[in-house]
């Protein structure tokens, strides 16, 4: 056992695959609870780490981001291939899925080219046999050379066979398979100038280097020193003499040595009748039956469940019933009791208090929302519709300067705007990302403020109708906008469509769970701070002046100047914002008007803290302020359009 | 005899007006011409058309040479766009001035080449000449791209015409790849085809790169 064998370092067990194929739940599955997550050195993209035993030996499981294929062309696929470059693995576990072995079994001929300790596992296969697709096990493993095993990870099954395999092979090499003569004159060629050693096979980096892989040529000139300049002439000859079609011919070239693999080793029934998924999937991404189903999905989705259920019943029953009638009650007569200090009275249970404001906040109104929320999400997602709504609203998308695949994050956004603002990351552009940005930051309430604005509005007909139409306006008139304004290419859209399927329990609770627990961990200690700064500002007097500086903006906008502080709230919080108007409301300090004006104004004003700090964090300083200023003058000029229009037409009086 | 470019660009503006918008005539503004103008004259002298005041109407012996002068300028478009790969303005304007030397026969040998496309690459249709009817009752497969398959048809993928590199790594480890079957679901919002057992969706710009040769 080479590998295991290596010093006393953990043996290294690296999952590599392309984007669903269930690569994460056999991950899950062999490391159980203990995971870590962190970002790859120097990158934003998010490594799993994990540890499994099997058989006494402790092994580190590494699940790499989803590739395509060795040559990188995203982030993700960049960090998944230096993990390759970097780590000695004890073995490379190539996931694949078993209903499309022929697209995915090239990437496997790729890391057995590269010289990799390697074992194939063909994921998926109780769907496979729902297809009529039958595969030659043994007839597989002897013409690959490695191991190949049979999973369902989701189902468990193979399980067993995969951990006895990491328990008891030591991994040969496999044989790479060749191609057509002449390109194999040409990898013999680049591989005879190599000199200095790599952890990929001269062969593999000979194939790269003819792509012109930019990373693997600075690796090469780094290895090789001052033997460097003859490699490179002679990778530049043969390159240029093939010119236009190498890509092609590679793969064209893999696609061959597949088929002959396969050939005999996978049969598929013909004459499949498309079954209720393919059929209710044709209706999804039919323009007539899509849309009125995807307004029936916000429907349930979003208004009745998260809106209904968790933003009513759930926080009434915690916010009136748990903590304003017992516990809140409760922690204030500790407080008069035995805090004396009134700084520390106010700290903790006062007008701003960590436990009266902060806390209250986090757990009896936020938590319900957003956790019903990412539920909701997370079932919609492992459904597989989010690519089906994609492509729906891809042509809608390109005007505002997006495309299809922007809706992913734009939908997060409704949850926690600053999520979403790291979740652009996903859209390959600057562009597209800095759109996205915005017009998160600007017009996409999240579930906490949508809540509570839904519960304000309603009191008063026609409030409602007015934000709605205010919101989609500005959303479209400034994507129309950016699409115009802001440089760079054109997007293109193209998505893998996975399919429709029942959403699993576990796949859902698992992505719920890690969202929530993400949401707490960023964004909770920024209620504490919040509470305590407004604490600070109300003690020392900061506040009033902040408000009162205010004042004449609100006279502008036709409101009390008591809403002032509803608006500076607003920036610690969305929601708070909202529930400092929710007070106002019910004082009766605001005619219909006014609450609306409000509303849409407060809705448009700033990204609160953590969405401003994301957005410092994903699109650096220059850009987030900029988006600040911008968004702050929209929506106290959107607000001051919206009184004099409203006053004008007397819509709501 | 043959036109002078003049007074093929207004038979073109004509054809477009009368043809394609549903007007009857079209009006001296619409054509970009003044009363005494010499392309129109010629036109006139040729009874292709009739003017009554300021508005010209295209008689019916003047309808075949127009629908010509059509075909020809957008089979131009497409040749810039799909072949010369010249795109956006400046492929409109290369094809207003190359429209006018595809005369005896290089509009057919140009129109065979591209595979008798329908449609323009602003959507607009091309009007069939002799080769495309022909082409038609042979039956022949022939090479067309994405957009101009059916929902519902089945085809071989023959090339990508992908010009970003970046792009055609995508798609071929996606596994579109020449020589794969593609089958076509849908070709509205968006192009949704199956290429083994997986389902792929697409935009417009994407599909014009993808190659099919019908079956
Ligand atoms: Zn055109
Ligand atoms: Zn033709």
């Amino acid at each position: 056992m080479a590998a295991v064998d290596k010093g006393n370092e953990t043996p290294r067990i690296v999952l590599v695959g392309s984007p669903n194929v269930g690569k994460s739940s056999l991950f899950n599955e062999l490391t159980g609870t203990y995971t870590t997550v962190s970002n790859y050195p120097g990158t934003s993209v998010e490594i799993s780490r994990g540890h499994c035993d099997i058989a006494g030996i402790r092994y580190e499981v590494l699940d790499t981001p989803g590739m395509y294929s060795l040559m990188p062309i995203s982030e993700e696929e960049k960090v998944a291939r230096d993990i390759l470059l970097n780590e000695t693995p004890h073995v490379v576990i190539h996931v694949i899925d078993a209903r499309n072995v022929e697209r995915m079994l090239p990437m496997t001929l790729q890391l057995v080219e590269a010289g990799l300790p390697m074992m194939l596992v063909i994921n998926i296969m109780d769907e496979a046999e729902r297809l009529g697709i039958r595969i030659d096990f043994p007839a597989l493993r002897e013409r690959l050379g490695i191991p190949v095993i049979a999973a369902a990870t989701a189902r468990r099954r193979g399980l067993q066979e995969i951990r006895q395999a990491i328990g008891n092979q030591d991994f040969d090499i496999g044989t790479p398979f060749s191609y057509s003569p002449d390109l194999e004159d040409d990898i013999r060629e680049i591989s005879s100038c190599f000199h200095g050693k790599y952890r990929l096979s001269r062969r593999s980096l000979a194939l790269l280097l003819l792509q012109k892989d930019q990373h693997i040529q600075e690796l090469v000139s780094d290895g090789e020193a001052q033997l460097a300049e003859p490699l490179m002439e002679c990778v530049k000859k043969v390159a240029f003499a093939r010119r236009s079609d190498l890509h092609l011919h590679i793969s064209l070239e893999r696609k061959r040595i597949t088929r002959n693999l396969l050939s005999g080793a996978l049969t598929q029934e013909e004459g499949r009748k498309p079954s209720l998924s393919d059929r209710l999937s044709s209706l999804t991404m039919n323009p007539w039956t899509g849309f009125p189903f995807l307004l029936a999905t916000l429907y349930f989705g979003l208004y009745k469940f998260v809106g209904g259920f968790g933003a009513g019943t759930v926080v009434d029953f915690l916010e009136s019933t748990l903590f304003e009638s017992y516990l809140i009650p409760w922690l204030i007569d500790l407080g008069d009791r035995f805090l004396p200090w009134y700084w520390l009275h106010e700290l903790l249970v006062g007008e701003y208090g960590i436990f009266t404001l902060a806390i209250r906040y986090a757990v009896a109104i936020v938590l319900p929302i957003v956790g019903t929320f990412f539920l909701a999400f997370s079932i919609i997602e492992d459904t597989g519709y989010f690519p089906r709504l994609a492509m729906l609203v891809d042509r809608i998308f390109k005007n505002i300067g997006l495309n299809g695949r922007a809706v992913i994050p734009l939908v997060l956004g409704f949850g926690c705007d600053t999520m979403a603002t790291i979740v652009t990351r996903t859209l390959e552009t600057v562009r597209e990302r800095i759109i996205a940005t915005v017009l998160l930051a600007l017009a996409i309430p999240c579930s906490a403020q949508l809540g509570v604005i839904l519960g304000l509005l309603s009191s008063v007909p026609g409030a409602l109708a007015v934000w709605t139409l205010s919101m989609v306006l500005v959303f479209l008139l400034i994507g129309l906008l950016a699409a115009r304004l802001v440089p760079g290419e054109q997007p293109m859209f193209y998505m893998e469509i996975p399919p429709l399927r029942m959403p699993q329990l576990r796949n859902v609770i698992t992505k719920t769970l890690t969202r929530m627990q993400w949401y707490f961990v960023e964004i909770f200690p920024l209620f504490i701070i919040a509470s305590v700064l407004l604490w600070a500002g109300k003690l020392s007097g900061a506040l009033s002046w902040v408000v009162k500086g205010m004042e004449p903006v609100m006279t502008m906008l036709g409101l009390p100047s008591q809403a002032a502080a509803a608006f500076i709230f607003g920036f610690f919080r969305r929601d708070f914002g909202a529930a400092g108007l929710y007070d106002m409301q019910t004082s009766g300090l605001l005619t219909p008007v006014q609450l609306t004006v409000a509303a849409v104004t407060l809705t448009l004003f700033v990204p609160c803290v953590a969405q401003f700090l994301v957005m410092n964090k994903e699109r650096g300083w220059k850009v987030s302020f900029g988006i600040f200023i911008f968004v702050t003058l929209l929506a106290f000029a959107v607000g001051w359009l919206l009184n004099k229009v409203l006053l004008f037409t007397a819509v709501l009086s | 005899m043959k036109l002078s470019e003049k007074a093929e660009e207004i038979l073109e503006a004509l054809w477009i007006a009368t043809e394609e918008e549903g007007e009857n005539a079209a009006h001296f503004q619409t054509l970009g011409v003044g009363p005494g103008d010499d392309g129109l004259c010629e036109l006139d002298r040729l009874a292709y058309i009739d003017i009554r005041g300021e508005r010209v109407y295209l008689r019916q012996e003047g309808r075949e040479e127009a629908k010509m002068t059509v075909r020809r300028h957008r089979l131009a478009e497409r040749l810039m766009m799909d072949v010369l790969d010249i795109k956006g303005a400046s492929g409109d304007a290369k094809a207003c001035e190359f429209e006018h030397l595809l005369h005896q026969g290089v509009d057919t040998k140009i129109c065979t080449l591209l595979n008798h496309p329908t449609t323009c690459p602003h959507g607009k249709p091309i009007p069939p000449g002799k080769c495309c009817l022909e082409a038609q009752a042979r039956g022949e497969a022939g090479v067309v791209p994405l957009t101009e398959v059916n929902a519902g048809q089945q085809g071989e993928i023959a090339y990508l015409s992908v010009t970003d590199p970046k792009k055609m790594q995508k798609l071929m480890s996606l596994g579109v790849l020449p020589g794969n079957q593609l089958r076509l679901a849908r070709t509205f919002p968006a192009y949704v085809f199956t290429v083994g057992n997986s389902e792929f969706a697409i935009d417009e710009d994407l599909a014009r790169e993808i190659f099919i040769r019908k079956i």
